[in-house]
């Protein structure tokens, strides 16, 4: 077994996904048969090979620092789940004690 | 003459409308009723733009009329893939996480398909997020394949694929990661084209794995698929991996349509096991009509694409974890739970466990775990290390030859429900078409036959180097000429699964396809 349950009861917390025990249940084997089947990567031979992150030779890219209008306040906050005093309305982000 | 106006070609349509023949209100009304007549069960759209779709077509009718200078696809319709943002309709991903959320900007796709004059029809289904191979992770209901209604269009651009097979659009647009539109268009029976990675914008696709991700064209023809290719393509300020090369001359490449003298390398590792004997033989044939058409065909090896499906599924997962990470029900989207008692993290993890299904749960905990400090070496390294193999393993084999074939898929399409919760079947599907991916070069599926064991479409994939998709476009229309004239018809005349147009398909069943 490449993963338990418990680790993908882990990976779900980091991922913030708020899994339920049945779901826990199904994906976890079926992370571990994934994982399994893609770990065929550890038998290349790949000593000295530089990794490949992108498919183009692109390293940096630089434009002039020109200023361009933004999108309009109304039209963005009209698609936030809330809105206050002309900004995103979010739920508490400390704990209250 | 709203049933012509369907089955004809985007280049036929063009021509049509340049000459005034026929207005594009008329195209446009064609097609929405098209659209009205099967899409039910079908389910191709999302989303269907009917009233925008008829005054942008009156618009660029008053404009031929007052002699404005139109490009081709003025008045042509087109289905876009619900993952380019348009600020007119909703756009979704196929996702509840983003149901019914209205873009506060055009993608460059959607922004040069309306100045190129192009009608958008609507938004097409398509597996959630783009991470499926049949469409069927829609949260919105699966698409079905215009020639089986009880099989798969395959995915993710499974409904630009169906809708261009059933005769809604004569042209589609979907996204390539792993072969989300060759992979669809194989099994549709249609073309379906991977252009060079950057040669078409990301700016406003929703993103799946940013150094996979291609826009690209689905059409009934390889000529059409190279006019919608040239609309689009191009280098954009607004997407920093945006190639600045001119685009490679794809219209010229499709007329142009032949093979002789051109080197073609018959792929030996994208084959045998695991592949369906009617693909196999239908392959061969197409390689065989090849070289009767006077290219070279030699085989090449290319070791390490036996690698490339557990590498894309370390790097692919690996960047959607990293991207799928803005869904954070803060600012748009959904937002469960929020009732003044949770935490924002709480409100968060909620809304990604009810917004997400089950492929994007699983890739999103996928590539956490590959990039965790600890296993980042073994599993996320490793798969860069073999992507480099992979792009060396092209360059290599495109030191010998100019092109490469192989299958598009290792099986037909497959009934719908058959692997839905067998993930590593479902990524079987795109076998053949990940190595392109990975190495960032241009790939192409035309239909080369039915299988004879259940009368599905087949398709050939060639693959060019990086930015020689007009190498691509040249083969295939040769290959398309060739298997028209023998067939006696285009293959989708066959296609039955709506009994559509009854007259003309049914006389001509599959038997030119099937010799």
């Amino acid at each position: 077994m490449s993963i338990t349950r418990d680790e993908v009861a882990h990976l779900a917390r980091l991922s913030r996904l708020a899994l339920g025990e049945e779901e826990l249940d199904h994906l976890a084997p079926q992370l571990d048969q994934i994982i399994s089947a893609v770990a065929r990567v550890q038998e290349v031979t790949a000593e000295g090979i530089p990794p490949t992150s992108h498919a183009l030779p692109i390293t940096n890219i630089y434009r002039e620092d020109e200023v361009v209008p933004c999108l309009p306040r109304d039209v963005v906050l009209s698609q936030a789940p809330a809105v206050e005093q002309e900004r995103f309305k979010v739920p508490r982000i400390l704990d209250e004690d | 003459m709203s049933d012509e106006l369907t089955t004809m070609t985007a280049a036929d349509l063009s021509a049509a409308l340049v000459s005034k023949d026929v207005s594009a209100a008329e195209v446009t009304q064609a097609h929405l009723d098209r659209i009205a007549e099967v899409d039910e069960r079908v389910h191709a759209f999302l989303h269907v733009a009917a009233d925008q779709a008829l005054a942008a077509a009156r618009s660029v009718d008053e404009r031929r009329a007052a002699g404005d200078g139109l490009g081709p696809l003025a008045g042509v319709p087109v289905a876009l893939k619900d993952v380019f943002t348009t600020t007119d309709m909703p756009t979704t991903a196929g996702s509840k996480i983003l149901n019914l959320w209205q873009p506060p900007y055009d993608a460059t796709v959607t922004s040069r398909l309306r100045r190129a004059g192009a009608i958008i029809l609507g938004k097409t289904n398509m597996d959630e997020f783009a991470m499926g191979s049949s469409t069927e992770n829609s949260a919105f209901g699966p698409t079905r394949n215009p020639w089986d209604l009880s099989r798969v269009p395959g995915g993710s651009s499974g409904g630009s694929a169906a809708s261009v097979a059933a005769f809604e659009a004569p042209l589609a647009i979907g996204t390539d990661t792993g072969g989300s539109i060759r992979q669809p268009a194989a099994v549709c029976g249609i073309t379906g084209m991977k252009p060079t990675y950057g040669g078409n914008s990301r700016y406003g696709l929703i993103a799946f794995a940013s150094s996979l991700d291609t826009p690209g064209p689905l059409a009934r023809t390889v000529l059409d698929a190279a006019l919608l290719q040239e609309a689009i393509s191009g280098h954009d300020p607004m997407d920093a991996t945006s190639i600045s090369d001119a685009a490679p001359p794809v219209v010229a490449a499709a007329r142009q349509a032949d093979v002789a003298g051109l080197r073609i390398g018959v792929v030996t590792e994208l084959s045998g096991e695991g592949y369906q004997p009617g693909v196999l033989s239908r392959f061969s044939q197409a390689v065989e009509l090849l070289e009767s058409l006077g290219a070279k065909v030699t085989e090449v090896s290319c070791p390490h694409f036996r690698y490339a499906l557990p590498a894309y599924y370390l790097i692919a997962p690996s960047e959607c974890s990293s991207n799928l990470a803005r869904f954070d029900a803060m600012r748009y989207g959904l937002r469960v739970g929020d009732d003044g008692t949770r935490s924002a993290e709480e409100v968060m993890s909620l809304t990604r466990e009810v917004g997400f299904g089950a492929e994007v749960k699983r890739r999103i905990m996928l590539g956490t775990y590959a990039l965790s400090s600890g296993y980042y070496d073994a599993y996320y390294g490793k798969a860069q290390q073999v992507r480099t193999l992979i792009t060396r393993d092209f360059e290599a084999a495109f030191g010998q030859v100019d092109v490469l074939v192989s299958p598009t898929t290792p099986t037909t399409a497959f009934p719908i429900g058959e692997r839905t919760d067998d993930p590593m079947s479902m990524y079987l599907a795109d076998l053949c078409t990940i190595p392109s991916n990975l190495a960032g070069n241009a790939a192409i599926s035309v239909p080369c036959g039915l299988a004879p064991e259940d009368g599905l479409p087949v398709g050939l994939q060639i693959m060019a180097p990086v930015l020689a998709d007009d190498r691509a476009y040249r083969v295939a229309a040769a290959a398309e000429a060739a298997f028209t004239e023998r067939w006696g018809h285009p293959l989708l005349a066959g296609a039955h699964g709506l009994d559509h147009h009854s007259e003309t398909s049914t006389t001509s069943e599959t038997k030119g396809a099937g010799r």
